[in-house]
């Protein structure tokens, strides 16, 4: 029994109580200013609510997530189906999707800043194919910006989808295809009426990770947007290190915890729905 | 299926099916071989052209090749510039510790998890699992180091980590551990072995695959890490991705993106080393353990 102790005492010391702190000082006034930390109540969520700072942000986060899990998804199946039969050009392919998952987000991040600026790799290669100038500001523009972001995060991850999909078609059993081919089913029909409703658990692991990686995310927005233009891709991780960063401990307390509830109150039923699908199959 | 509509479409629908795939098979190539060259190419020649330029040449990086390739000079002047051996070191420093505290603390306590069937048991596994969805306490935690004493150290920085991914092996090595039968623990056991004896001898052993996975998804995580390692150790010691950020902040090297680049390239090689040398390993060990 005492082999579970070094391991709950660093989860004790390292994660509970960190949490509870969290919901100790999310209500108080620490702040590097000054050196007394004193209990306000709910000051904290009132200014951040009137500002208009929290309700952006938790929207900014939830956007970005669910771009990110759909996009993470969509491109991460696409190339599992493209890339499915073992020939050598498929397997080489498949490394190389790899090589974004391991590179550092925040070097992802510096690549897409140039290769996206108004005079970049992008730019340059629609206005060869167009034959006209092209300078679009994919980072600098209010509304897109985060759908470019999120596109950004889901092209570092969608290899780590791929191969959890690629893993999920490998383990649909070959007779129950040969059972839909000769009940006469086409092709389009067999992919869809039997093949991806057996996916369902990949598609849980995947969706889970995808939300996770990017209601947590930090890295990538960081490096490429930096949160703007107009804090319109501050998500709640670079509010809290912009806050943290100024000094404004408790705000950025507040947020962290902010960024917990959601997370609790998104992830749980989310990944409980699609565990139930999954044993409906 | 049995209706006389779809039997008489059959024949016609299976012709089309048929020279679909042939047309497939011929095309599937091409299709993957240019969203490689799209998709992966295309970033990758961003970062080596643009890392061999001279200063005046990055400034606005684009895909056109360097008049004077000086990928060489460039990587020197980051290496001694920006100090990248001191932040390689750094990053070691945490990483070697961190995996080796999380996956024998993770596996010491899953053992126990997966073979006691108490309240209590299952009450510490909910716990301990917990922590792979909440997200982490990042600006309390700061605040607790400085009680401790350990804010901007090593230890401090380690034992974040191992909060933060404790959570991840538990899950993994709990659920294998139940896979493993226990007569091989038992046997141990009536020959007089003591609980640690058997658990070095007979259940580490048995653990390779699933401790193997662990750990490529911790060396990934923990080596690219800037967000936690900024609050704890920001300013105090240097990691690459710490250094990276600080190289590509800093007004010294702003729009040198020459230098940006070298220094990617730099940070990525040991992993894109490892990819190259261990792929198989690294593939069937990120998706073993996710789809069950």
């Amino acid at each position: 029994m005492w082999f579970l102790v070094p391991a709950f005492a660093i989860l004790l010391v390292f994660f509970v109580l960190p949490t509870l702190f969290n919901f100790v000082y999310a209500f108080t006034d620490w702040s590097g200013f000054k050196s007394e930390i004193n209990p306000v109540g709910f000051d904290n969520f009132a200014d951040l609510a009137s500002s208009g700072t929290l309700f952006s942000a938790l929207r900014i986060t939830v956007v970005y997530a669910a771009l990110v899990a759909v996009f993470q998804n969509v491109f991460g199946f696409a190339l599992a189906v493209l890339l499915e039969r073992d020939t050598r050009l498929n397997r080489v392919a498949r490394v190389f999707f790899l090589i974004p998952v391991l590179m550092s987000a925040l070097a992802v991040g510096y690549l897409f800043q140039a290769l996206l600026k108004p005079d970049g790799g992008v730019n340059q290669l629609i206005g060869a194919v167009a034959r006209q100038p092209f300078d679009h500001a994919w980072l600098a523009d209010n509304t897109w910006t985060i759908v470019v972001v999120a596109l950004i995060h889901s092209w570092k991850w969608m290899g780590l989808s791929m191969l959890i999909y690629l893993a999920g078609l490998k383990t649909i059993p070959e007779d129950v295809m040969e059972a839909a081919r000769i009940d006469g089913a086409s092709r389009w029909r067999t992919f869809w009426a039997v093949r991806s409703p057996l996916l369902a658990p990949a598609v849980t692991f995947n969706v889970a990770t995808a939300l996770l990686g990017s209601m947590n995310g930090f890295d990538i927005v960081q490096a490429t947007t930096g949160g703007g233009p107009a804090r319109t891709t501050e998500i709640l991780n670079i509010f809290i290190y912009r806050t943290f960063g100024q000094g404004l401990f408790a705000q950025a307390t507040t947020m962290s915890l902010v960024l917990f509830l959601l997370v609790a109150l998104m992830a749980f039923p989310v990944i409980h729905r699609l565990r139930k699908r999954e044993e409906i199959l | 299926m049995t209706d006389g509509a779809p039997h008489r479409t059959l024949p016609a629908r299976q012709r089309t099916g048929i020279s679909d795939a042939r047309i497939w098979t011929r095309l599937q190539p091409v299709v993957a071989a240019a969203l490689v060259v799209a998709l992966i190419g295309v970033p990758l020649w961003l970062v080596l052209v643009t890392a061999a330029k001279s200063q005046g040449e990055a400034i606005t990086p684009d895909l056109s090749w360097p008049d004077d390739w000086q990928l060489w000079d460039n990587l020197r002047q980051v290496w001694t510039d920006a100090d990248v051996p001191a932040a390689f070191l750094g990053s070691l420093l945490v990483v070697v510790p961190t995996v080796v505290g999380v996956l024998l603390c993770g596996s010491m306590a899953s053992w126990v998890l997966a073979r006691r069937a108490t309240r209590l048991t299952a009450v510490l596994y909910a716990i301990a699992i917990s922590g792979i969805i909440l997200p982490p306490a990042v600006v309390t935690v700061v605040l607790l180091l400085r009680q401790l004493g350990l804010a901007g150290t090593v230890v401090g920085m380690i034992g974040v980590y191992l909060g933060i991914y404790l959570s991840t092996v538990i899950f993994f090595v709990t659920g294998f551990v139940r896979t493993i039968p226990t007569s091989l623990e038992e046997a141990a056991q009536t020959d007089g072995a003591g609980p640690l004896t058997v658990f070095r001898r007979v259940v580490l052993p048995l653990l390779r695959p699933v401790l193997a996975t662990a750990t490529i998804l911790v060396c990934l995580y923990v080596w690219n890490d800037v967000f936690y390692a900024f609050f704890v150790v920001g300013g105090r010691l240097d990691t690459l991705p710490l250094n990276l950020f600080r190289v590509a902040s800093a007004g010294l090297y702003l729009n040198n993106w020459h230098l940006i680049f070298a220094y990617v390239i730099l940070m990525s090689l040991p992993l894109i080393a490892v990819l190259a040398v261990a792929q198989r390993k690294i593939i069937s060990g990120i998706t073993s353990g996710a789809v069950k």
